[in-house]
Formats: C-alpha cells, structure tokens, sequence
C-alpha cells in the first residue's frame, strides 16, 4: 500500500521535474541556434532522471522488503514460540499476513493473532524505509539532472537514447517471459521424468493417471493415446475441412471476386476468425455433436457417444479456415502477375492458369499456411474440452470420443490435489511436448515462407 | 493487295473513366515487323493489350470500336477470348517463365491445346519452337533446369518459344528488351528479324533505334492518339507530322 503511494508520488515528482527543467532551460532561450536542445527535451531529461532511478530502487525494494520483514519478525520473541512442523508455521504466517493487511478477518491459529500486530509494526516500518530511499533517489536524480541544464546540453541527444532503452526494454519483457515460461515447463517436466519413466511416457498407449499409485506407475501414464488424439483431431478431421476450404475460399477471393466482393467478403471470413474459441466450444458441443451422434446411428452403430473426434474436428477445421484462406490469401497474391499473365496469354483458362501455374508458384507458402494452421489446432483447449471428450482411446473411428494433450492438461491441473503428484505434473510434461512440437512446425513455416519470399524478390 | 492480318478501326480503350485510346484505326500485315514508339504514357501498350483482349483481365478496362483478325470481329460475341490468345500470342516486357523446367514451360501451352499425341510429338513441339527461338543449341542438354535458372536473355528468348510452340499467327512483343543487356538485346532483335517471315509481329519499343532497326513500319502514338502510322524508312527520315518530329529528335518523350 505504502509502496503503491510511492509510486504516484514519484510519477508527480516527474511532472513537477518536467516543468522546472523546461522553466531553467527557457531562461537560456534566446532564439534560434542559443541552444542545443529545446527547452522542453530539458524537461524530459529531469523527469527521466527524477523518475528512472526511483522507479528501479521502488522495483528493487518491492522485491527484497517482503524477506527484510520476514527475517525481522524472527528474531521477534513471539516468532520464537512457533511450532517446528515447516507446514503448521508457514499456515501460522499466512494467517498473520492476512491479519495484518485486514484486521477484521477470522483466523484459524491464535499464535497469529500475536504475530499480526509486530508484523504490521515491521511492514510500516520498512515501508517507510524504502519510501525514504525512492525520495532520496528521486531528489539526488533531479538535482543532477537540473545542473546539466545548460546551452550546449545535449538533452536531445539524452532522451532519444533514453527513448530507444524504453523501446528496447518492452521487447525484452515478451522475450524474458518466453523464456521464463518455458524455464518454468522444462523445469516441471523435469521433475515429472525423475517419477516416470520418458521412454514409458512417449510411448506407452494406456493412460490413467488416477490409477498411478506405487510400481504401476510408468505403466499409467502412457501418453501414446493423448498425441493420436491431438492428431487426429487436429491434424487431420480439422485439415480435411479447413485445407480445402480455406484454399478454395482464397481462390475465388484473389482470382475470381469482384473487388467489391472482395470488399465485403474479407472482412466477415475475419469476423469467423474473432469468434472467441469457447463460442465455437459450444457450438460443437451442442449443435455439431448431437448431430454427428445421430448420423452415427443412422449409420447402424450402436450408442454412439455424444461426444467425438470428429464433432471437435469439424468445428476446429471451420475455425481454422480463415486462418489458411488468409495465408493462402497471401501466398497467392505473393506469385507475380506476370506468371498469370504468361499463361492467360497462351491461351489458358483462368481455371487451368490457377491450377498448373498460379498454385505450384504458391505453393510453399500455402504448405507453411498449413503447418502454421496445425500449430493452432493442436494447441486449442475449448473445442475438444466441451466436444472431443475425456476417454483416452486409441482409434481411428471418427464418431468415438476422444482426448487430446491439451483436454489433459486442463484436467490435471484443474480440482484438488497435490501439486507434487507425478498427475498434476503430468500436463507441465504434456505441455513441453505440445510447445516442442509446435515450435517445429512453427520454425519450419516461417523458414519456408522466407525462401519462397526470396524466391520472387 | 492482300487482307492485312490485323485491322483495327476507331478503336477507344478506358480504363474506368479515363480514355487510354482515343479512336485509333490501324492495319498491321503479314509477313513483316510493325512496331509502336511513344513517349510513356502514350497508350502504346495498351493498345497492344487489346488486340489479344489481355485488357479484359483488367478490372475496369474497357475497348470500344472494331478489331478484326483475318476480317473476324476478336471483340464479337462468338469470339472465346481463351482461343483468341492461342492464335495472338504475347512476350512480355520483363521474361516471365514459370517456375517449371525448361521443357514444361514450353510444353505448357500445347498441352492445354491438346497439339500433341504423346510425348514424342511433344518432344519435337518443344525442340522446334527452342530452335526457331535460337535457344536450343544453349539449353538442349539441360531441359529439365528450371526455366528461372537461364539468364535473362535466354529467358526472353524461353518465353518467346513458349510462344511460339503454340503455333500462333501473330507475336505481340510488350518492350521485349527493356530488362535486357545489349548483347541479349541484340540476340532477340535477329530473332524477331527471322521470326517474321512466319508471324506478324508488332513490338512495343521504348527506343526509336530499336524500331528502326527490326520494324518495316512504324506507328507513332502519343497521349492515346496514333499521330503517324507509315513505312518506318520513310517515319524516321520524312515524318509528316510536326509532333513525329519532334520525338524522333529527341525534342520530348
């Protein structure tokens, strides 16, 4: 709370820092070519000094205070008296935080109740060490910055390159928490593979992790079953509709719409691909799926599951058209028009320029399309939550339900249990298989599209 | 006096509201050369566009007037603009082979025509029209190269035996040589001087040495009017127009 105040003070320092140093700055102003920077660059160059270094020591102090406060109150005397057991204390000083930021709440642990009270005192305490520090900063920042304020200063000069850190610092924040997710996967996964055996993980076909207890635990956690579901559904039920489709659609788009057409037509094949993916869920799950569990009776199967590969696949493949039609899209509007020309001038249809010309040209982008489409489709959760079912079943049978990696993932980590058990740690290791995957065929795609871009350049 | 091979009678081409062509008739004959100067802009290959009825692929474009081809309306109601482009064949300013081999670029077009009965009629359709375009001494032992891999003279001259292996009877040339280096240049105007003996052959040509040296007759356009239209001998040395003149001296364009 302190800390939060802090930082608007801070930002208000900036401010009143701006307009000093505008204000010193405009007293040296005395027309054109007087100074090196215009007086408001001089008010940025305080502000940023005013606000930068606070901002980092706040940063900095918000991380270390919580452990400064936590070792202080054990050398209080009433911290002396907690109970050895590691679970039993850390409930006690979760109990204690939550009374000290509201006292009115009900506790479970009496010893609480009297560790709340120094807790509360030491939390105000280095509050206001840390706030005391920030302003100090704050203060030694802008003064330094003010006494640069002068002709020749080159405060233009300082802010551009202040502006390039700030640029360059929002692109490493994405980077850094890439990394830091997939850290957190592999280090996860790591410690599922020390309780299961990998070789028995990636290929095993029999997977029921409830049932994982004692020696017959690899034997469970097959996970053969959870890919050829991902595949099955996403990769091949989704593909059969969306590759076709999705092709034809950006044919008829680039070489046969009027522009007109064309006009109106893009932008609602888009709008398919702004539906939220849980929309489509329910879609499969209460209209796509019934129906596919009918025309599977008529077909003389006996009770055929409501929920099926093909239902989720069938709904992912509509969803993923836009997706391919626009890759597609591009990879055709990519072939130059002197190819069509050349072939419409030897007398070609435009039916026949599209298929022996205009399609093998385009080709390696549409293939880079489609690989980009599986990455997604193998990656969705909504559809096959709500649609592909929760039985991991190996089969090539469209109209059994079936599970995929992500639908897994979902489950183990959803409910009560024990962080610790190999079931909830199962989906960091399907995870990092399912990202490893993905990045391939993402890898792939984007090396593809580049050579066929080269290839035209 | 023979039919000329082409005749075109005040012919106007829009694109959208804007009138690229404005009235313009003109006879093109068998058996030689006719080439189109102007300055940029001057609707020279526009005009060429139209006589394989290429503009219709144009959003918007529009051609008014008549053009015959051996005395038959190409803009009629019972001409199929597909077959038109069989017979008005058509090389581009800058060389567009497919990304195909060698052989599958020329034997592109008589397949889609059905012009061969197997493959070792296909195979003297694709070494004639390589010969007849001056190119199969070069390539003979590389046809399945990708056509992409020649060089850009020997691309020129790729999609001129495209053109040729189906068998048209007029060549529309679109500055055929704009891309290309002297030597190449001067290897595709020796070819056009050979191939006109068999087709009629209108090129488009940025450079008035270029139409004096290949073309029998010349055609004059600017801003979208045919200013002078005559023996290309008689064009360059006694135009009868002031504004001819003035080009051919250099004084504009």
């Amino acid at each position: 709370m302190i800390l939060t105040g802090i930082l608007l003070a801070v930002l208000g320092l900036g401010l009143i820092g701006w307009f000093v140093g505008r204000g010193r700055a405009r007293l040296l102003y005395h027309g054109r070519g007087s100074m090196h920077s215009m007086p408001p660059y001089h008010g940025w160059h305080v502000a940023l000094w005013i606000v930068v270094p606070a901002l980092l020591v706040w940063a900095a102090w918000s991380a270390i205070q919580p452990g400064l406060v936590e070792g202080a109150l054990m050398a209080d005397p009433v911290a002396a008296a907690l109970p050895a057991d590691t679970m039993h204390r850390s409930a006690i000083l979760a109990e204690a935080h939550v009374l000290a930021s509201d006292p009115g709440a009900s506790v479970f642990d009496t010893e609480a109740q009297e560790l709340a009270v120094p807790l509360r005192a030491l939390q105000v305490r280095f509050g206001v060490i840390g706030a005391l520090l920030v302003a100090i900063v704050a203060f030694a920042g802008g003064a330094y910055a003010l006494t640069r304020v002068k002709a020749r200063f080159e405060a233009r000069t300082q802010v551009e390159r202040a502006v390039m850190g700030v640029l360059l610092f929002a692109s490493l924040v994405a980077i850094l928490t890439t990394f830091g997710i997939v850290a957190s996967l592999v280090f996860e996964a790591g410690v599922f593979f020390r309780q299961v055996s990998p070789i028995a993980f990636l290929t095993g076909t029999h997977w029921s992790p409830g049932n994982a207890i004692g020696t017959d635990i690899d034997g469970n956690f097959g996970a053969v079953p959870l890919f050829w579901g991902t595949i099955y559904i996403g990769a091949i039920i989704a593909m059969l509709v969306a590759i076709p489709l999705g092709l034809m659609s950006a044919i008829y788009l680039t070489q046969y719409a009027s522009r007109s057409l064309r006009k109106w037509l893009k932008p609602i094949l888009e709008i398919l691909a702004g539906i939220p993916t849980v929309v489509y869920g329910y879609f499969a799950a209460l209209t796509v799926a019934p129906l596919v569990r009918n025309f599977a009776a008529t077909l003389g199967m006996e009770n055929p599951s409501t929920e099926s590969a093909l239902a989720a696949g069938l709904v992912m493949g509509v969803m993923i058209i836009p997706f391919v039609s626009s890759m597609a899209d591009d990879a055709l509007a990519a072939v130059p028009r002197s190819m069509s020309d050349g072939s419409l001038a030897l007398g070609a249809t435009r039916s026949e320029t599209i298929k022996k010309v205009l399609l093998p040209a385009a080709l390696p982008g549409i293939v880079a399309g489609v690989m980009l489409a599986i990455s997604r489709a193998i990656g969705e959760t909504m559809i096959v939550v709500m649609a592909a079912g929760a039985a991991a079943r190996l089969s090539a049978n469209p109209f059994a339900s079936m599970t995929t990696v992500t639908f897994q993932i979902v489950q183990m980590l959803t409910g009560d249990q024990e962080f610790n058990s190999p079931k909830t740690l199962s989906a960091f290791a399907l995870g990092l298989i399912l990202f490893l995957v993905t990045l391939v065929l993402n890898i792939i795609a984007l090396r593809v599209v580049k050579r066929f871009r080269e290839a035209y350049e | 006096m023979t039919e000329p091979k082409l005749t075109a009678r005040n012919v106007d081409v829009y694109y959208g509201e804007k009138k690229a062509i404005d009235n313009v008739s003109i006879a093109i004959d068998n058996g030689i050369v006719t080439a189109f100067i102007g300055p940029s802009g001057c609707g020279k290959s526009t005009f060429l566009r139209s006589l394989n009825r290429m503009n219709d692929t144009i959003a918007g474009a529009r051609v008014t007037g008549e053009i015959l081809l051996d005395g038959e309306d190409i803009y009629g109601p019972d001409m199929d603009p597909v077959a038109l482009r069989a017979r008005v064949g058509m090389v581009f300013q800058k060389p567009n082979p497919f990304p195909k081999s060698i052989y599958e670029n020329i034997a592109y077009g008589p397949r889609i025509h059905g012009l061969a009965q197997g493959k070792a009629q296909m195979d003297e359709i694709v070494e004639s029209s390589l010969v007849k375009a001056g190119l199969w001494d070069e390539v003979k032992d590389r046809l399945s190269d990708p056509g992409t891999a020649l060089s850009g003279g020997q691309q020129q001259r790729l999609c001129i035996a495209r053109a040729i292996a189906v068998s048209p009877e007029v060549i529309l040339m679109d500055e055929p040589c704009s891309a290309l280096d002297p030597i190449a240049t001067a290897r595709i105007e020796e070819l056009i001087d050979e191939l006109k003996n068999t087709y009629a052959i209108v090129i488009v040509t940025h450079s008035m040495q270029q139409a004096a040296r290949v073309s029998q007759r010349t055609a004059f356009f600017h801003l979208g009017h045919l200013v002078e239209y005559g023996e290309t001998s008689q064009l360059f040395t006694t135009p009868r127009e002031d504004r001819t003149k003035d080009y051919i001296t250099g004084r504009y364009g």
